[in-house]
């Protein structure tokens, strides 16, 4: 288990208080302005030493997003814009940052700012977490009275923060659709390119960063790129806020180290498995838009960017929801596929008529009013949308079901031929419903 | 995609108005965002407005803060239809929102919903009484205190239907309840068995600056290699407002943007650059470029004033440019000064404006920046110019012009520096006339012979 001196968020559970005073006493504030001298570039080699991926879903290297941006203004201004519109089915890391550890998330939007020459960072909070968005105010309000942040701060880099505030939309929480949504637009995602280093908030370079990749970034300078990258394995560092949910004991949040195993994960933060090991059913280990892993696969198997993705799943957000043999899989997929039905924007052909399209026949496959057949057909069309959309909701959207036809085909089949062994007096199908 | 129309006409008021104190936040809202960028305060206009509202959106208010952020109806009314959280039917005193995904499924969200169903009727119906509306909602991110339900604006976690009940009957009854878990959790930890972060050195301060021993170590000081002195000398010699110009690339005279390029005849994306921008190893500024505008040549400003107005003075003639070059710009400047100049303006405005109390007319505000362009009584004989011609003006800002005795394009593109000041501090958008070059506009258009 991770060592407590080796945790990030200390207070992640709300324990202590999140104001500023206790928030220093914690470790944040200390030393930003020493961490400034040391200059951009040492910022951003020290956050590539990291090996920190991006914690919003992709694991995209962070130091490298930073470096991205323009090293020199051609006028424009720079923007750092943090992604707090959490809304993966299962993640509800950034909430608790955001409302007990605020001032740590404060400190890394100065941080990364000045490694990208912005003087400005907008915080994009999802709309339904009102309460995180006062509470993140209130933590601003410290900052600015500190002079920790403003135009004229004691680190000598003017810089401003604003808490945005979204109004519930899935899909903000894609780069391009936030920029839009911050512009007072409708989130639709944008074509790349151009990326939005080159092109993003208001037609100037911007990083657009999730807040628990922002958050860290005090402690990963102070302690160091190479402590980070002592925790973990190799090409997945560091530590890493696991949400657990579903059938455990105690689901909750945790701090630890990547490539903890899922066995481990469990018995040890979450109080076990509900009913015991033999009854965990599957997991999906990184939010719902990952395709789920059996419970043989998983039970054993570290939980990091490049095990999952070896499983044919992700690591995601790391938002693990446990599913014990209780749950009737076929309809939870098919209420996952609800989700992306009601959450695409409409944009691309794809995903709008093919979430609808998908979200139908999964409805059918739960009861079993279906024809084998249709789960080729199935599998074929969620390969349809699968990277012919503008964004990756479209294949958020196809790989859970492509995870359950992989996975768990017999229980369709066994569904199907039930269905159709009894007699049913099904209402004729009409033309239009 | 969900479906989403207004309320049926008999539903919605005749008229919405801010109240004035949340007119005033709506104008601290829009404060956060750089001038001409108001449109981004769309949605927490909308939220204020649905707050006063009673928790719901009607076409009224929609158009209301329409206007009062200069947009389009319909671009607002897109806006509020696409997301989900702006209810644009009545709702009940507590709107409930239950969150149906998969973590709070399979944790009970169906036995929530089937309670509410049998208390409270089909989603999306205020109940009898008026206290009550619910809905199904996708994932509200409380996962780890599956099921819960948002009820207004607070989370009620670990629910079932029985703590659901009790809670909406004290709800209604106007009792104290309890926001967050309902059993007992103070947030998402694992319940009565937290079993990290109890080390007491995490909260009483004594780790504070044990990190520094690395650098000690190592000897490294702040700012000892060349490289991050350099950097750290130039953070100190550009001391960029936070919101410069309101990012609005087009306007300033060093910018190097496809629309410019392709006006210029070149290609909008060069080919070299679609290169560097698909690698994505490689940083899109150019190593060593130096841009005019960078800032330590404090000559720049002036060096491109005066070839920006040399290349106006041939305009039409914009031959093959090479990058890096400054692309010829139209006259920007209101006299004779740049952009640039017009930016340290801005900051001299905003000082000024600063000295003055919060509820100064936009007189005083503008006779402390300014001077005021002496106006005509009327038009003159053939009536105003059409000053919406010139770009940036509105049918608003024309009429608000007319008030100041402003009808024709020749006394706009006779403005002084200190008339620009005073006129853009009027209308509370400072700088943007130089941004968008009224004074040159309205100089060509005065040339030309009236239509």
């Amino acid at each position: 288990m991770l060592s407590d001196q080796d945790r990030i968020f200390t207070n992640l559970y709300g324990l202590h208080s999140p104001g500023l005073d206790a928030a220093k006493k914690r470790g944040a504030w200390d030393g930003t302005k020493f961490l400034l001298e040391m200059g951009r570039d040492w910022i951003i080699e020290e956050m590539k030493a990291s090996g920190l991926r991006g914690r919003g879903g992709a694991g995209f290297p962070t130091g490298l997003k930073w470096s991205f941006m323009p090293k020199k203004s051609d006028g424009r201004p720079h923007y750092l814009v943090v992604n707090a519109d959490e809304s993966e089915p299962g993640t509800c890391k950034d909430r608790e940052i955001m409302r007990h550890d605020p001032h740590l998330l404060i400190e890394g939007c100065l941080l990364a700012s000045f490694s990208m020459g912005a003087h400005a960072c907008y915080v994009y909070i999802r709309g339904e977490y009102v309460a995180e968005k006062y509470a993140l105010q209130r933590a601003v309000d410290e900052a600015y009275e500190a002079r920790l942040v403003g135009q004229d701060n004691v680190h000598g880099y003017p810089f401003d923060i604003y808490v945005h505030h979204g109004a519930g939309a899935y899909i903000c929480g894609e780069e391009t659709a936030l920029i839009e949504s911050l512009e007072g637009k409708k989130g639709m995602p944008r074509l790349k390119p151009p990326f939005p280093a080159n092109m993003g908030l208001y037609g100037c370079p911007t990083t657009v960063n999730n807040v628990e990749s922002i958050a860290v970034a005090g402690t990963i300078l102070r302690r160091g790129g190479a402590w980070f990258a002592g925790l973990g394995g190799k090409n997945n560092t560091g530590t890493k806020l696991f949400c657990v949910s579903g059938h455990v004991n105690k689901p909750g949040n945790v701090e630890e180290e990547l490539g903890i195993t899922f066995r481990e994960l469990i018995d040890k933060h979450c109080g076990g498995m509900r009913g015991g090991w033999e009854n965990l059913l599957c997991s999906i280990p990184g939010g719902s838009s990952v395709p789920l892993v059996p419970a043989e696969q998983i039970i054993d198997a570290k939980m990091d960017f490049d095990t999952l993705r070896g499983l044919g799943s992700g690591l995601g957000t790391a938002a693990v929801i446990v599913l014990d043999k209780s749950t009737d899989i076929v309809a939870a997929i098919a209420r996952i596929s609800y989700f992306y039905k009601h959450e695409s924007c409409g944009q691309c052909t794809p995903c709008r008529e093919g979430t609808g399209w998908m979200w139908r026949v999964m409805l059918r496959m739960a009861e079993g009013r279906a024809q084998r057949r249709e789960i080729d057909m199935l599998l074929d069309v969620t390969k349809q949308i699968e990277g012919h959309t503008i964004c990756a909701l479209g294949d958020a959207a196809a790989w859970p079901i492509q995870g359950l036809i992989r996975h768990f085909r017999p229980e369709i089949e066994r569904r199907i031929d039930r269905y159709s062994a009894n007699p049913h007096s099904d209402p004729l199908p009409m033309a239009a419903e | 995609m969900a479906n989403r129309r207004l309320a049926p006409a008999a539903e919605q008021p005749q008229s919405f108005a801010f109240s004035p104190e949340n007119a005033e936040w709506a104008k601290g809202q829009i404060a956060k965002y750089p001038e001409g960028r108001q449109a981004s305060a769309v949605i927490p206009l909308l939220w204020k407005a649905q707050e006063q509202n009673g928790g719901w959106l009607p076409q009224k208010a929609i158009e209301a803060v329409a206007d009062e952020l200069g947009m389009p109806h319909i671009r607002v009314l897109e806006v509020a239809t696409f997301y989900t959280m702006f209810a644009l039917e009545p709702v009940g005193r507590f709107w409930i929102q239950l969150c149906g995904t998969v973590p709070c499924d399979s944790c009970g969200a169906r036995e929530l919903k089937d309670y509410l169903h049998k208390r409270l009727g089909a989603p999306g119906h205020v109940s009898a009484d008026g206290n009550f509306s619910w809905l199904e909602v996708e994932c509200l991110g409380a996962c780890c205190n599956a099921p819960m339900a948002q009820i207004n604006q607070d989370y009620y976690e670990d629910l079932n239907p029985e703590l659901l009940g009790k809670l909406m009957d004290d709800l209604a009854a106007g009792r104290p309840v309890k926001v967050g878990s309902q059993i007992g959790r103070t947030s998402s930890e694992p319940k009565d068995a937290v079993n990290t972060l109890t080390d007491p050195t995490l909260f009483d301060g004594s780790r504070v600056g044990a990190w520094r021993k690395r650098f000690e170590e190592t000897g490294s000081e702040p700012a000892s290699t060349g490289e991050a002195a350099s950097s750290e000398q130039r953070a100190a010699a550009d001391p960029k407002p936070a919101r410069p110009s309101a990012g609005r690339a087009v306007g300033t005279a060093a910018m190097d943007t496809p629309v410019q390029r392709s006006a210029a005849g070149q290609a909008p994306v060069s080919a070299e650059d679609r290169k560097a921008a698909s690698d994505e190893t490689v940083s899109t500024a150019k190593e060593g470029e130096v841009r005019p505008t960078d800032p330590p040549k404090l000559d720049a400003p002036a060096e491109i004033v005066a070839k920006g107005e040399a290349a106006g003075a041939e305009a039409g003639h914009q031959s093959a440019l090479t990058r890096g070059e400054t692309p010829p710009q139209p006259v920007v400047s209101g006299a004779s000064e740049g952009v640039e100049a017009a930016e340290t303006e801005e900051a001299r405005i905003a000082k000024a404006l600063s000295a003055l109390p919060k509820d100064a007319s936009p007189e005083q505000k503008a006779d402390a920046v300014g001077r005021r362009p002496a106006g005509l009584d009327a038009a003159r004989a053939g009536g105003p110019d059409a000053l919406t011609k010139v770009k940036g003006i509105g049918p608003g800002n024309e009429a608000r012009l007319h008030a100041l005795g402003i009808y024709h394009f020749d006394q706009i593109a006779g403005w002084s520096r200190d008339e620009v000041a005073w006129v853009g501090t009027y209308l509370a958008f400072p700088g943007r006339i130089d941004r968008e070059g009224w004074v040159a506009q309205a100089a060509a258009l005065a040339s030309q012979p009236k239509q």
